[in-house]
C-alpha cells in the first residue's frame, strides 16, 4: 500500500492501513474464493464499499494470486486494470466499481438477496468507512437488511475515527455507531480492528447468527503502523513521498 | 373517439409473462407497487419481488448486486423518483458497471397532472441519455410497451423504459412488433418529418391530417428507441423531406430533441423545431389541461410545422 500510493504520486494510504488486518483476515482465513476462477458461483463475496481503500484490496488479492504483485506499481497510472478507485469491469476479483461513498451495503444486499433465491450458501462481507456512515444511503440500505432478515449479510465499520477534513467526531459525530445499528435492527459486536483473534471471533459470531445481519464495529488506526501516518489526516488522500515511503517501510519491516 | 389504454398496466401485465418463462427475473419496487402496477407480478411471484420501500438509491444499488450476481432486474418507481432521486447510483452501479438492470418507471412528464411540479418528470430523458451504455425506450402506447419490456428482457444491458400515468392512446394494432433502436413510420408523407415520442405520437398524427387540408404532407415517426438513436432515419428523413420537427414532453434540453439535432447539425442540416416543454416546469392540473396550457397539442405541432416548412 505505501510502495503502491508512493509510486502512484496519489492514492489514500491512511484508510487503507486502517482497514489492511480485516482484510487480511477475511482473504487469508475466512473467506472461501478461488483466485484461479474469480467468477467462481459459490465464492464468499468481499465488496470494499470505501473504494478509496483500494490498495488494501489490490494488496490481498494480489498476495492471493488473481494477478502478478508486479502489478501492484501499475495503481492509477494509464491502461493499468488497477484504478485509483475499484473497478469490477476491470480488476480479478473485484467484485464492485465503487467510489462514490455509500452504495456498496446495498449492492451487498443486493448480493445477498441473490444468494438466497439460489439457494447458495456464500456469505457476503461489505467494508464500510466510518464517515461513509454519514451518508444517508448507508441508513436505507441498513434498515432494507434488517427487513430482509439478511443473516448471510456481514457489514464491518472500519471506525478509525478519521475523515478528509478531520476527526469524525467534531465534523458529524456517528457515536454511539452500535445503538444506531442495533436500533436499525442488526447484531452488532465491537472489536479492536487490529487483532487478529477478535476479527476471527467477531466473523464467526456473524455466521453463527440468525435471522438479522451482523455489523462489526472495527475500532481502527488510521495510518496503522506507520508512526507518522496514524492518526494524521494528511494521509486520508494523500500519498507518502519516495523518502516517506522509505522510513515508512522501514518501521514496518 | 380514440381507443386508449394504460402503458404502466401493459408493464404489469408483460411482467408477468415474462416471470413465468424466466424464474431468473427479480423485480423491485419503491413502495409504489400499486401505481406502477409491479404488483401483478408481486403476487404472482412473491419471492422474486422485493419492495424496498421509499428508497430508491437503496433500491438502484440493490438491483446492481442482484443483477452483478446474475439475476435480470426490473427496478420501478415514479419517473420523478427513478431518476433525479437516485442519479448518482445509477451513474456508478449501473452505467460504469454496465450491470442488466431495467429501470421501467411510470408516471413520467406534465401527464402525472394534478400532483404538480414536484411530481412532473420532465428531465428524465437528459439524465438517462447522457449516462454511457444505457438504452433509452420511450413506448407509444401500451401495445408498445408490452413489447418493448420484453425485448429489454431479452437485451443485456441498463435500460431505462419510460411509461405514463393516465391511459394513452392506441397507435399501434395487436401484433405490432418492436425493434429496439429503429423509428417506427406511422404515416408517409414527403414534406416534413414530425418525430414524436410517448403521449405526442398520437398528437402528431392529429396535427398530420389537419396540415394534410392544408396540402403539408406530414410523414410521422414514432421515435421509441431515443438512445441509440435511429441515426440512419434521422438521416433520410432530413434529406427526404427537408425539415424536422420533434415533440416530446419534456424540458427543451437533452431529450429527443437535442439528440436529433445533434445528428443533423453534424451531417444533414436542415430546418427543425420543436415542441416542448420549454425550460420551465408546469403547476397542478388535469393531464390534458396542462398539455394545452404547456403548448403540447396538436395545434402546437401543426404550427411548429408551418414554420419549418416556410424555411426550407
Amino acid at each position: 500500500m505505501i510502495t503502491m500510493t508512493a509510486a502512484a504520486g496519489s492514492g489514500h494510504p491512511g484508510g487503507s492501513l486502517s482497514a489492511a488486518d480485516i482484510v487480511a483476515a477475511l482473504y487469508f482465513k475466512v473467506m472461501r474464493h478461488d483466485p484461479a476462477n474469480p467468477q467462481w458461483e459459490d465464492r464468499d463475496r468481499f465488496i470494499l464499499s470505501k473504494g478509496h481503500s483500494a490498495p488494501v484490496l489490490y494488496a490481498a488479492l494480489a498476495e492471493s494470486g488473481y494477478f502478478p504483485t508486479e502489478q501492484l506499481s501499475t495503481l492509477r497510472k494509464p491502461g493499468s486494470c488497477l484504478q485509483g478507485h475499484t473497478d469490477r469491469n476491470l480488476t480479478p476479483g473485484v467484485e464492485m466499481t465503487a467510489g462514490s461513498l455509500g452504495m456498496g451495503l446495498s449492492f451487498g444486499i443486493g448480493v445477498a438477496l441473490a444468494a438466497r433465491l439460489d439457494h447458495r450458501g456464500y456469505r457476503t462481507y461489505v467494508l464500510l468507512g466510518d464517515g461513509e456512515c454519514q451518508e444517508g444511503q448507508t441508513w436505507e440500505a441498513a434498515l432494507s437488511a434488517a427487513q430482509f432478515k439478511l443473516d448471510n449479510l456481514t457489514a464491518i465499520v472500519d471506525y478509525n475515527e478519521m475523515q478528509l477534513s478531520g476527526w469524525t467526531r467534531e465534523i458529524m459525530n456517528l457515536d454511539p455507531l452500535d445503538k444506531k445499528w442495533q436500533a436499525f435492527g442488526w447484531h452488532t459486536t465491537d472489536i479492536n480492528g487490529h487483532d487478529c483473534d477478535q476479527i476471527l471471533a467477531a466473523l464467526q459470531e456473524a455466521r453463527s447468527t440468525r435471522g438479522k445481519p451482523t455489523v462489526i464495529i472495527a475500532h481502527t488506526v488510521k495510518g496503522k503502523g506507520v508512526s507518522f501516518m496514524e492518526n494524521n489526516v494528511r494521509f486520508h488522500g494523500k500519498a507518502p513521498t519516495p523518502e516517506e515511503a522509505e522510513r515508512a517501510l522501514r518501521e514496518l519491516s | 373517439m380514440t381507443a386508449e389504454a394504460s402503458t404502466r398496466e401493459a408493464y404489469g401485465n408483460a411482467l408477468v409473462e415474462l416471470g413465468k418463462r424466466d424464474p431468473n427475473i427479480v423485480v423491485l419496487d419503491a413502495d409504489l407497487s400499486p401505481s406502477t402496477m409491479t404488483h401483478f407480478f408481486a403476487e404472482a411471484f412473491p419471492d422474486r419481488f422485493f419492495d424496498c420501500g421509499l428508497e430508491e438509491q437503496n433500491m438502484i444499488g440493490i438491483a446492481a448486486g442482484l443483477a452483478a450476481s446474475g439475476k435480470t432486474v426490473f427496478a420501478s418507481s415514479f419517473a420523478i423518483f427513478a431518476s433525479c432521486r437516485c442519479f448518482d447510483q445509477l451513474r456508478m452501479c449501473l452505467s460504469q458497471m454496465e450491470l442488466n438492470v431495467k429501470v421501467v418507471a411510470s408516471h413520467s412528464g406534465i401527464t402525472v397532472g394534478e400532483d404538480g411540479g414536484s411530481h412532473h418528470a420532465v428531465e428524465d430523458l437528459a439524465l438517462y441519455c447522457s449516462l454511457p451504455g444505457f438504452t433509452v425506450v420511450v413506448p407509444s402506447d401500451a401495445v408498445e410497451t408490452a413489447e418493448a419490456v420484453k425485448v429489454a428482457a431479452s437485451t443485456p444491458g441498463p435500460f431505462y423504459v419510460r411509461l405514463s400515468r393516465p391511459r394513452t392512446p392506441l397507435v399501434h394494432s395487436e401484433g405490432y412488433h418492436f425493434t429496439l433502436g429503429k423509428a417506427v413510420v406511422l404515416r408517409p408523407g414527403k414534406d416534413v418529418t414530425i418525430m414524436a415520442i410517448g403521449v405526442m405520437v398520437a398528437k402528431a398524427l392529429e396535427a398530420a391530417k389537419v396540415l394534410a387540408k392544408e396540402k403539408i404532407d406530414c410523414q410521422v415517426a414514432s421515435m421509441p428507441t431515443v438512445k441509440p438513436l435511429d441515426e440512419g432515419f434521422v438521416l433520410q428523413a432530413a434529406s427526404d423531406t427537408g425539415s424536422i420537427v420533434v415533440a416530446e414532453e419534456h424540458l427543451a434540453h437533452g431529450g429527443l430533441g437535442s439528440r436529433v439535432a445533434q445528428v443533423v447539425a453534424r451531417e444533414k442540416p436542415v430546418p427543425m423545431c420543436f415542441v416542448n416543454l420549454g425550460d420551465r416546469y408546469a403547476l397542478s392540473g388535469k393531464p390534458e389541461e396542462l398539455l394545452q396550457t404547456c403548448g403540447l397539442t396538436a395545434d402546437s405541432i401543426a404550427a411548429a410545422v408551418r414554420v419549418v416548412v416556410q424555411r426550407k
